[in-house]
């Protein structure tokens, strides 16, 4: 396919969308799917054919809607209208021209108007919920590949890099490296050979972005990994993808192929003389493997334990080879960012933390589901306008940033959410699980969990992560359980600074963090389990055993 | 799909498929864990006679090849049972009270990471399968149940006939 | 080869680009508590008991992973790092099973010498006492699991010095633990040559020589240099 075909198939896509009567678009993504999504595709199907409307109505599957506490939610696109709580039951009146069959799904249509929908930035959720993820000409229709196209037509890969620093953008791994600054750090080496490596490891046990992502729209990554490899001068990428993510791994692979197949990938891409391919490596359940020296020995096949750094991957990564390693959301910017220009992308988000973020909201909250808001944007907007608030009761804290991250009680619901201000206040942005917890979670026993889910995860390799989680762990499952005293609050605390300051990679180092926020602002809640053997939240049963005494 | 599914392929193609994964890698060592996968996938589990075999045909060490065997979650060193209840334990499920849903298969079944004496059951937990907005979830057989309670995971046993 | 100049400890010491903070200090008498490095094989970095300050890094950085710089200001033995090391040496006394008193290697370990240096008489957590077997198949040898720190020092030489690959690690985390081949008894070992550098190596009792009583046990762990330099320098004969 050349940059013409590119254009020609656009135009000929749109046309065609546009002549049919109505679109049914069916979310297909992990949340719907498990709540009888494809039944209803099939039904809808059905219904075409029942009803003779082939080639006037059209049903398909997409990537996440969003919002997934109402699942599973169908668009039709004719009249913009969004169904939630849909059955198989549902499929004739869908399918039906006449407007009156509608009206007993009116009680289900979702208000497309409400701030859920209205207070969100699109960027890389753009087209989740929109296209059809296994059909590349949906992607091309919504301009998908243009932005390639741009940059190997207009712009050299030195041009390139300098428009993703101008931009602003920021890792969404976590960490938050300006993405500018390593893809420069990539391109200034001399080497053959260099790899781009997209990390969709996502561990963080509270959080789905990238794999919606990656279900929802999968040509975006490969794009965005392709402008990566033209901008640092690699010519072969992969995707390590986390291997409980069955249907993600199955969408890439499809669009890999049809992205082969049409010269957008692989061999003379676009026909001209850029190659990039592009491989996926499956994960094999193991969290450190997010980080990214123990990433590339998982690719190695080897164990996935990280090595000391420097080197960073940049200077020697896989193979010892440059290596420019990218979040998937980081590189679902990318193809906006080249498009639009830096400029419309520094414009949105806050002084130092450009763009949007993805969240996936969770927990003690009315609208669980999928969003993507402006960078800057208050956790009040995101939790109580967009969110919907907390179902019954209060909001006691919200959790971001997963084990690494912390807990932020009610008093700093007014700041924004951006890479520096979630630091100041002892969290962090982390890759964008948002979990919320209202007054029947105990703070201590939140802390329990998150060692217990790094004790499991910790690599072994050194002495303070290997051992420290585990007595960790042990000083809060005791204070739990009301046997623990104020010697055990002091080794935790000793154990804390230890871990954070000796550990060999971001797991130990970051590993005390939500033991040290939830002591920070929860205080409280671990005096009450030390001295009085009292659970202020009721959860560790700890009444019941006073009672008994 | 998770691949605690039985072994698709017939018995006597096991073998090929393996090959075959090994040679398109070139029986390179850094393939380890794509073939890792491939023969968990065919033969359910990894047996320390296939351990071998895969050790002399990457040339690595046999060590090297248990060593990370062991080290992912995903690679089991045993058969699995019949059927398999996998509990996600991520924030949002926990915040749901998804360890009540081990409790109760623990105390109904067995210990999660193992299985039943019988075969039937096997018991795993998991950190995050993306289905957080139907928190708590549970994948059982590979399919996805939203909102899950004790009482539904009882409905379930005994409609498999677990004791 | 560049000359660098350093200060550790406020004494200025010289030494070749290159090297790290570790070679340097021990070269000149500045000993920097070790449990995972010994000379002749790669470092890895897992004990953390090297551990020190960097003026102007915010992170404290591992001796025997990080290379001199020139005018590089570095402290070895500030209260932080002394507290952080004995933590650490309690945290491995918890881990396992170390009964000084019954072990071959008494007062030739080097977790022994660790604790009676940094005055450990007792351990402030509490002890996992996990239930690890005593392998005593091979032959000549013993390999107790109760007693190691998991420093890889054996993998390491089984690898790379006499090339036989016989031991890696097992799980991950706690869970880890020390494996030859495909996780059988020693002495079922196909892959152990029996050369025993791995024994030597270890710096606990945890790999030990049947022969030996507990006054014999004395472990050169000298020999590696030899080895890794005569075979850099071709001197084997033959
Ligand atoms: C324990 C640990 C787990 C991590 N997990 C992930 C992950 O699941 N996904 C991810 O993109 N980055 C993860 N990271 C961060 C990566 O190491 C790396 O910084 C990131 O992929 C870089 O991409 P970015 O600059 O686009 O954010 C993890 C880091 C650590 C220390
Ligand atoms: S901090 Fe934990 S995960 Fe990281 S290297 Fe050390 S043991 Fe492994
Ligand atoms: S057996 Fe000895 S050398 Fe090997 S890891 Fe254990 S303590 Fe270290
Ligand atoms: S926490 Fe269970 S599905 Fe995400
Ligand atoms: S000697 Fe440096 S980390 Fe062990």
């Amino acid at each position: 396919m050349t940059v013409e075909d590119l254009l020609e198939k656009q135009t000929e896509e749109t046309e065609r969308q546009a002549a049919l009567e109505n679109r049914i678009l069916c979310c297909t993504a992990a949340g719907c799917v498990s709540c009888g999504a494809d039944g209803i595709r099939g039904a809808i199907a059905g219904e075409i054919k029942a009803q003779g409307r082939e080639g006037k109505v059209e049903v398909c599957g997409t990537g996440c809607m969003g919002l997934c506490s109402q699942g599973p939610l169908v668009l039709s696109a004719a009249d913009r209208k969004l169904y939630g709580n849909v059955t198989a039951a549902d499929a004739a009146a869908l399918v039906s021209p006449n407007p009156i069959d509608r009206q007993a799904l009116a009680p289900r249509e979702i208000d497309l108007g409400a701030p859920f929908f209205i207070k969100q930035t699109k960027i890389v959720l753009a087209n989740s919920g929109r296209v059809d993820p296994e059909r590349l000409d949906d992607y091309i229709a919504a301009g998908g590949y243009q932005a390639l196209a741009k940059a190997l037509n207009e712009m050299t890969p030195k041009e390139t890099v300098e428009a993703v620093r101008k931009s602003g953008l920021r890792g969404r791994g976590g960490a938050g490296y300006p993405t500018g600054l390593k893809w420069e750090l990539v391109a200034k080496q001399a080497a053959p050979v260099k790899y781009v490596v997209c990390n969709a490891d996502e561990g963080d046990p509270g959080a789905f972005m990238d794999r919606s992502v990656l279900e929802g729209d999968p040509h975006r990554v490969l794009e965005g990994m392709a402008i990566a490899g033209y901008a640092v001068g690699a010519q072969q990428g992969y995707i390590y993808v986390r291997g409980e993510y069955g249907l993600a791994i199955q969408r890439l692979q499809t669009a890999i192929k049809q992205a082969e197949r049409e010269h957008l990938l692989g061999s003379r891409i676009l026909e001209q003389g850029f190659q990039f391919r592009i491989d996926l490596r499956i994960g094999a359940g193991a969290f450190v493997c997010g980080e990214e020296t123990a990433l590339i020995a998982s690719i190695e096949g080897k164990r996935g334990q990280p090595r000391q750094r420097p080197p960073y991957p940049p200077e020697s990564g896989l193979w010892g080879a440059p290596t420019l390693i990218n979040n998937v959301e980081t590189f679902a910017n990318i193809p906006a960012i080249v498009e639009k220009g830096a400029e419309w992308f520094s414009a949105i988000g806050t002084a130092n933390s450009k763009g949007t973020k993805v969240f996936a909201l969770a927990g003690k909250i009315v609208n669980t589901g999928l969003i993507e808001v402006p960078m800057g944007a208050t956790l009040r907007e995101i939790l109580f306008e967009i969110g919907g608030g907390i179902p019954s009761g209060k909001f006691k804290a919200a959790q971001t940033g997963g084990p690494s991250g912390g807990c932020i009680p009610e008093q700093f619901l007014d700041v924004p959410v951006d890479y520096e201000s979630l630091a100041r206040i002892g969290s962090i942005m982390g890759s964008g699980g948002l979990i919320v917890m209202d007054e029947t979670s105990c703070m201590v026993d939140v802390a329990r969990f998150f060692m217990e889910f790094c004790m499991e995860e910790s690599c072994g390799k050194c002495i303070p992560c290997r051992t420290g989680t585990v007595q960790m762990y042990d000083i809060l499952r005791r204070m739990t359980t009301g046997e623990a005293d104020e010697d055990d609050l002091a080794m935790l605390k000793g154990l804390s600074e230890l871990l954070r300051e000796t550990s060999l990679c971001g797991l130990g180092q970051t590993a005390p963090n939500p033991v040290v926020s939830t002591l920070k602002y929860f205080a409280g809640e671990y005096e009450a389990h030390i001295r009085d053997h009292r659970c202020p939240a009721g959860h560790c049963g700890l009444e019941a055993k006073e009672a008994t005494r | 799909m998770p691949p605690n599914a039985p072994a698709a392929a017939p018995k006597d193609n096991r073998e090929k498929l393996l090959e075959r994964a090994m040679s398109r890698h070139q029986y390179s060592g850094d393939a380890l864990i794509e073939v890792l996968h491939t023969a968990q996938e065919l033969y359910g589990f990894l047996s320390p006679h296939l351990l071998t075999a895969i050790a002399h045909k990457l040339r690595l060490p046999p060590s090297r090849v248990l060593g990370v065997a062991s080290f992912y979650h995903f690679f089991s060193l045993k058969p699995k049972g019949e059927h398999t209840f996998t509990v996600c334990l991520g924030t949002a499920c926990y915040v749901a009270g998804a360890l009540g849903l081990v409790e109760r298969l623990e105390k109904r079944c067995c210990k999660a990471g193992t299985t039943t004496p019988d075969g039937k059951v096997s018991v795993e937990t998991a950190r995050c399968i993306g289905s957080c907005g139907l928190a708590p979830a549970v994948i059982y057989d590979g399919a996805v149940l939203a909102r899950v309670t004790p009482e539904g995971l009882d409905r379930e046993l005994e409609r498999i006939g677990a004791k | 080869m560049s000359v660098k100049t350093l200060e550790i400890d406020g004494k200025m010491v010289t030494g070749m680009a290159g090297e790290t903070i570790f070679s340097v200090a021990w070269e000149h008498g500045i000993h920097i508590p070790r449990l995972c490095h010994i000379g002749g094989i790669s470092d890895v970095g897992a004990c953390r008991l090297c551990m020190v300050e960097v003026e102007g890094q915010r992170k404290l950085q591992a001796a025997c992973l990080t290379q001199i710089e020139e005018g590089m200001v570095v402290r070895t033995d500030t209260p932080r790092l002394k507290a952080h090391r004995k933590l650490i040496v309690e945290l491995l006394m918890a881990e396992r099973n170390h009964i000084c008193a019954v072990c071959v290697a008494n007062g030739a370990c080097e977790l022994q010498e660790l604790a009676r240096s940094m005055g450990i008489d007792h351990v402030r957590l509490r002890y996992r006492f996990p239930v690890f077997p005593v392998d005593t198949s091979n032959e000549r040898f013993g390999m107790d699991h109760n007693r190691c720190v998991l420093c890889t020092r054996c993998v390491r030489v089984c690898d790379e010095v006499e090339g036989a690959h016989t031991w890696d690690v097992f799980g991950r985390g706690a869970g880890s633990r020390i494996i030859s081949d495909l996780g059988e008894p020693w002495g079922a070992s196909e892959s152990c040559t029996g050369c025993g550098k791995c024994v030597q190596v270890c710096p606990t009792g945890a790999l030990f020589d049947k022969g030996k009583t507990v006054a014999e046990m004395r472990k050169d762990r000298g020999f590696l240099k030899y080895i890794v330099t005569a075979r850099e320098k071709k001197q084997w004969i033959g």
